[in-house]
């Protein structure tokens, strides 16, 4: 925190525009293009950052905002065919953007380390870790074997992988995800660098391991006095560990400040809705306010009377045997029922991880171990864990895609299994549907989006025609994206747009229950907010009841009556959401709870109930 | 059609020079086989047409040539280049004919391993394995020698178009098996295969709407490259004497036949059949080659 | 080690019994053994004679257990047109073919990959696209072209070379050279060419692919990143990941050179076993066939096993799963 003010200090002197000392690194005016067959693509307009040192900087943005060309560019590593336009970079003052090859060889690693997001590709799979580091050592300090070999297994310990003389010897598939990112930021350090560059450095870690990571970097940052520039698309690490920020937009920076005034006062008005789209974790609100410049898509969606409309009719429920009577009244009677539409019992699942002729030799992963809860009807369930934790998998057993090991599935009063008849299965089927995590992979790229969308009314049969036309055009305009896309195809859409295609899909066979497997994870966070709104929405209107896995548990908190906390196949709390997070009561609850990011400093503008769009 | 003219597959096509004479000689080739009857200046199975006293007459810009036989003619008086036009018919034929079967079953088989998994596909990728041990040239060989030991000798000449179809489209079948499964098996696990599961759609359906539309493109570049194989082995065959008969040749056969005669000085009757089967495989080479870089979004 | 041996051991014994039930399958329905082996004038009682003395009356299942022990001792019977033991007949002619192949392979392999690993890392250079554009000529050219062509360059017009058999050839302790003596090594040097063309350009597009692959992976970013030479990420990082994959390919196409040996023996006239397995497949010759096919079957499970144990000693991931 103190360091924290003092950096405020360099930001007014930032500002002004008349810093006594020169920046570390100093970037003038960079453009980044990438010249292609459709014209120049500018990732980069006129980008000016200044670091100092001992300063973490972060620089934020959503997917394509040119976040990660700026780094690419310092160190002269563009992908071809990127390339400067225009701008100067300044490394304590000496200019470096236009050096050849060798001088900047001499600078990467020496001068500026770099650390890429994913470490389980980062490093080289053939060779051990020593070598890699005694490597990027003699490279640049020219010190003796022995020396190097102090060195290299110093640099683990600093970085806090534990035996680091032992762990030396290994292989990068011997290390965690964690430590393998320990490693890369030890090869990073070997030639004690000025400049950190470390490109979404914990986007693929879990959260856990995210903070560790975290602590690890400011730590460094400070007892090595280095200048580090954080590219992140996540707020969250950024109030965790930036002094100041830096918010780009479309590629260019739109603000830069102190983090805490930025993320309490955003002064521009992207960043004012970016901020707003952010989840709360500390409470609940009824909707998200939209960023700015996305907002045009939801207002032009043309609501349905979903009371009259055939979407809304639940005809096809009747004779399912289940007699609880709802069955034309349009929309589940949710709120007057307590009632279980989805019941676990002892739900085992278990997927075999080496195969083996002999039964002693093969070796079992417990995906889901003996879970037992019930999803009211008309209620959001959260389901809540890290990464493996067995949070996907139930929701693909109860949708039938996996067949349980042991235990059993209940789903309105009827046992689900596969010993039923096909057509009483299809009927059950067709009242639940799901919407998955990727919006890339999610569809069907070889077909249009009028086919994706009809092909479940087709296939139970439950229109045709001009009125099967006529509904695929509604369900469209229902999710917000208009009947003029049903002609095109998947690729012609951005993540967003095709989670409302799989969204619309889902809904086509007028389902009561959806399961929701980490819809927003693959987005930006301002589609987050678009999307959240809409499943809300729909749940509302339509009596949906829902099943919601996230690992994310702001957003858990803004979707979910009651939350499931899943940790290694087992379920380990169930609450209401408010209880779960005010009053906890497993421990590993609370230490997920420990680890979410506070973001108490967020402009209190955030979410507004009272202002819905 | 306007979505085709506007992807970069058309506009890299349109700016590769190469590639596209590879088309124009690929097409070209195609029709004037495909009407060798009406191009070619004489019928060489005609017997009326055929004079002997003009029997190993060099190319038309040689001493001793005839502007009447463009290539020279062999050693039965046969015009050399029409019978390459009615050769490359054969080749043509063989290699297209060889490959449609060969992907036809490596297609299925490698849907039904990826998709199903278990034992059916240990079993079929194990079959596949042994297989590929064997140089398709060599399994070719071997299911020739087999018919040929079955069938008694005067069915082999009028079958033994036939059986280079199935011997060529039965040692073929494995690349295609195998990338299929390949690219099968990380289909099946991506979310719109299981989305149609979700929906309840039966596995058939799941298969063939879904997947198999998915996993084509690869498919379409092993096809153009294995069309040239196709028609390399046609002709290896043939002028290893086990292919098609020299009754009616395919430029393998024509090769075979001239290159008796290549030390007594008549060259044109090998090296001109050779040259159009050479341009021939370059161009599709090339067009496949073109194709699997054109579709490999890695290499953009 | 000791179980990824053994399976691969047992996984190879499988393999040789498959393609042993395919060669024992080719006398079960391919012409008549005793038809092949006698005349016109043999009598019935004979015929009965020989039919007992080759166990044809025993269940199938005998006669292939018969088959494969006596295919394990190297006893594949008699050839039906040359009256002579198979296996005689085969070690002939098995140095002229094991020659060619592995002088061919040298050049292939020596080459085809410092060929491959240029045209990766220099892939806009004009050598390169030459280098790219003669390999897939080279793709193109049928093996059996490019001998009648080098046959009419170097043996025809200009006569230099021997366009036909193996020059005179010395026996070192049963086995028969010929890189010995000069006419030897001039005999080989057109079939070897032959030979490597195609394996060559093959290598050259395979190493290629697979190391453009590798140069786009992050840990060689990464590698520049930390500003090692250029020399130490291309040769210390990416060449050794792309062998890897490589090293599989490659081992099937070495072996697949004694199988095109067939090829060129027949344009050369090469004293070899390929141009004994064409004079076998034109007159359906089923003993000589069966153990042509076992004996390449036993050649791939050999490379395959060296491969999958250099595969071993390369990749720490299977060393310690």
């Amino acid at each position: 925190m103190e360091s924290m003010a003092s950096n405020m200090q360099n930001t007014v002197e930032q500002n002004a525009g008349a810093s006594p000392s020169t920046p570390l690194l100093d970037i003038r005016g960079l453009t980044v293009e990438f010249p292609g067959r459709r014209g120049n693509l500018v990732a980069a307009r006129d980008v000016s950052l200044a670091l100092a040192k001992g300063e973490i900087l972060g620089v934020v943005g959503e997917s394509g905002a040119g976040k990660s060309t700026i780094a690419n560019a310092v160190i002269g590593l563009l992908d071809p065919p990127g390339r400067m336009a225009s701008g100067e970079v300044y490394l304590a003052g000496r200019r470096i953007d236009a050096l050849r090859l060798p001088a900047m060889r001499a600078i990467r690693g020496r001068r500026i380390g770099m650390i890429f997001q994913d470490p389980l590709t980062s490093l080289d799979p053939l060779q051990t870790i020593e070598a890699q580091l005694l490597e990027t050592i003699t490279a640049h300090l020219g010190m003796t074997e022995s020396a190097a070999q102090r060195r290299a297994v110093e640099l683990l310990d600093a970085v806090g992988i534990p035996e680091p003389s032992a762990r030396i010897k290994q292989y990068p598939h011997q290390f965690s995800g964690g430590m393998r990112q320990r490693a890369v930021i030890a090869l990073s350090l070997c030639a004690q660098p000025e400049v950190l560059l470390a490109d979404e450095p914990t986007t693929a870690l879990d959260v856990s391991i995210q903070s560790q990571i975290l602590d690890l970097m400011r730590q460094l940052v400070r007892e090595r006095a280095l200048g580090m520039l954080i590219i992140t698309h996540d707020i969250g690490v950024i109030s965790e560990i930036a002094d100041r920020v830096a918010v780009m937009y479309c590629g260019a920076v739109v603000e830069t400040g102190a983090t805490a005034q930025v993320l309490a006062r955003p002064a521009h008005a992207y960043t004012k809705s970016l901020i707003a789209a952010i989840p709360r974790p500390d409470r609940k609100t009824a909707r998200f306010r939209l960023v700015q410049q996305h907002a045009t898509v939801e207002s032009t969606a043309r609501r349905l009377d979903v009371k009259t409309h055939w979407l809304g009719q639940r005809r096809s429920f009747d004779g399912d045997g289940d007699g609880d009577g709802d069955g034309d009244s349009g929309v589940d009677s949710s709120n007057a029922s307590n009632a279980a539409l989805v019941e676990l019992e002892n739900l085992c699942m278990r997927f075999t991880t080496v195969p083996s002729v002999f039964k002693s030799r093969r070796r079992y992963l417990d995906a889901v171990d003996d879970v037992s809860f019930s999803i009211r009807r008309g209620e959001v369930f959260g389901l809540v864990g890290e990464s493996g934790s067995g949070k996907s998998t139930i929701g693909r057993l109860i949708c039938g895609i996996h067949a349980p090991h042991a235990g059993r599935i209940r789903f309105a009063g009827v046992p689900l299994d596969a010993r039923g008849s096909r057509r009483a299965l299809n009927r059950l089927r067709r009242q639940m549907q799901m919407v998955f995590q990727d919006p890339f992979s999610s569809l069907n790229g070889r077909m249009r989006v009028r086919d994706i969308v009809a092909e479940p009314i087709r296939f139970h049969r439950m229109a045709e025609g001009a009125q099967l036309r006529a509904i695929v055009l509604d369900l469209l305009d229902y999710v917000g994206l208009g009947g003029a896309a049903a002609p095109r195809f998947p690729h012609e859409f951005s993540g967003g747009q095709r989670q409302r295609i799989s969204i619309a899909r889902a809904l086509a066979t007028r389902p009561r229950f959806l399961v929701c497997d980490e819809p927003t994870s693959a987005l930006d966070v301002s589609i987050q907010a678009q999307i959240l709104n809409l499943l809300k929405d729909l749940q509302q209107e339509l009596g949906l009841t829902m099943l919601f896995i996230s690992h994310d548990l702001p957003v858990i908190r803004q979707m979910c009556d009651r939350v499931g906390v899943m940790k290694s196949g087992r379920l380990r709390e169930v609450n209401d959401t408010e209880t779960l997070f005010t009053a906890p009561r497993h421990e590993y609850t609370r230490h997920l709870l420990d680890l979410m990011p506070k973001l108490d400093i967020l402009s209190g503008d955030g979410g507004d109930g009272d202002n819905p769009n | 059609m306007a979505r085709f003219l506007d992807s970069d597959l058309w506009w890299d096509f349109k700016h590769s020079p190469l590639v596209m004479t590879s088309a124009a000689i690929t097409a070209l080739m195609f029709l004037v086989a495909l009407f060798a009857p009406q191009v070619a200046p004489y019928d060489p199975f005609d017997m009326a047409s055929i004079d002997l006293l003009d029997a190993l007459r060099p190319p038309a810009w040689a001493e001793g040539g005839s502007v009447a036989y463009l290539f020279g003619t062999d050693d039965q008086g046969r015009d050399v280049f029409s019978t390459i036009l009615y050769g490359s018919r054969i080749s043509l034929l063989v290699g297209f004919l060889s490959v449609i079967m060969a992907m036809l079953i490596g297609v299925l088989v490698g849907l039904i391993a990826g998709y199903k998994g278990g034992w059916l596909d240990a079993v079929l990728m194990r079959i596949a394995d042994i297989q590929l041990s064997f140089p398709a040239i060599l399994v070719a060989l071997l299911i020739d020698g087999v018919v040929r030991g079955i069938l008694p000798r005067g069915a082999h000449e009028e079958l033994a178009v036939l059986v280079l179809i199935v011997a060529i489209g039965l040692s073929f079948w494995v690349q295609f098996a195998r990338t299929v499964r390949g690219s099968t098996l990380v289909e099946r696990t991506k979310e719109y295969v299981l989305a149609a599961q979700v929906t309840g759609l039966p596995d058939t359906l799941i298969v063939f709407r879904h997947i198999l539309p998915n996993v084509m493109g690869p498919v379409l570049v092993i096809a153009t490259i294995q069309l040239a194989l196709a028609i390399i082995i046609e002709a290896t065959l043939s002028f290893l004497g086990v292919g098609v008969p020299p009754t009616s040749p395919s430029l393998g056969t024509l090769i075979r036949i001239g290159n008796d005669y290549l030390f007594s000085g008549e060259w044109w009757i090998t090296v001109f059949p050779g040259l159009a089967l050479i341009v021939l495989v370059l161009a599709v080479n090339f067009l496949g080659d073109w194709l699997r870089d054109a579709l490999n979004p890695k290499l953009r | 080690m000791f179980f990824f041996i053994a399976r691969r051991l047992l996984q190879a014994v499988g393999v040789m019994l498959a393609v042993g039930l395919i060669a024992f399958a080719l006398f079960q329905f391919v012409g008549d053994p005793v038809n092949n082996m006698t005349g016109q004038d043999t009598s019935l009682a004979e015929r009965e004679a020989l039919k007992e003395e080759l166990g044809l009356n025993d269940s199938v299942f005998v006669q292939f257990g018969r088959f494969i022990g006596n295919a394990a001792r190297g006893n594949f019977g008699h050839s039906y047109r040359q009256r002579r033991p198979v296996d005689e007949l085969i070690w002939e002619r098995f140095s002229a073919t094991i020659e060619l192949s592995a002088v061919s392979a040298l050049l292939a392999l020596l080459i085809g990959i410092p060929m491959g690993v240029y045209t990766a890392l220099k892939r806009h250079s004009w050598l390169s696209r030459a280098f790219m554009t003669l390999s897939l000529i080279g793709v193109s050219l049928p093996t059996f072209l490019i001998g009648i062509f080098l046959i009419l360059i170097f043996g025809v017009t200009l006569n230099w070379l021997p366009t036909f058999g193996r020059g005179e050839v010395v026996d070192v302790g049963g086995w028969t050279t010929g890189l010995l003596t000069l006419s030897g090594i001039k005999s080989l040097i057109l079939p070897a060419v032959t030979l490597a063309v195609f394996q060559m350009t093959f290598i050259v597009r395979l190493v290629r692919a697979e190391m453009l692959e590798v140069l786009r992976a992050d840990y060689i970013k990464f590698a520049h990143a930390r500003g090692l030479a250029a020399r130490a990420v291309n040769f210390g990082h990416a060449l050794k990941n792309t062998l890897v994959p490589v090293i599989t390919v490659i081992g099937l196409q070495i072996g697949s050179i004694v199988a095109f040996a067939i090829i060129t023996e027949s344009v050369f006239q090469w004293p070899g076993m390929g141009l004994l397995f064409i004079h076998a497949i034109h007159e359906v010759d089923i003993p000589v066939m069966a153990a042509y096919l076992m004996l390449i079957g036993l050649l791939f499970v050999i490379i395959n096993l060296v491969v999958d144990i250099l595969y071993y000693a390369i990749d720490p991931r299977l060393r310690l799963s």
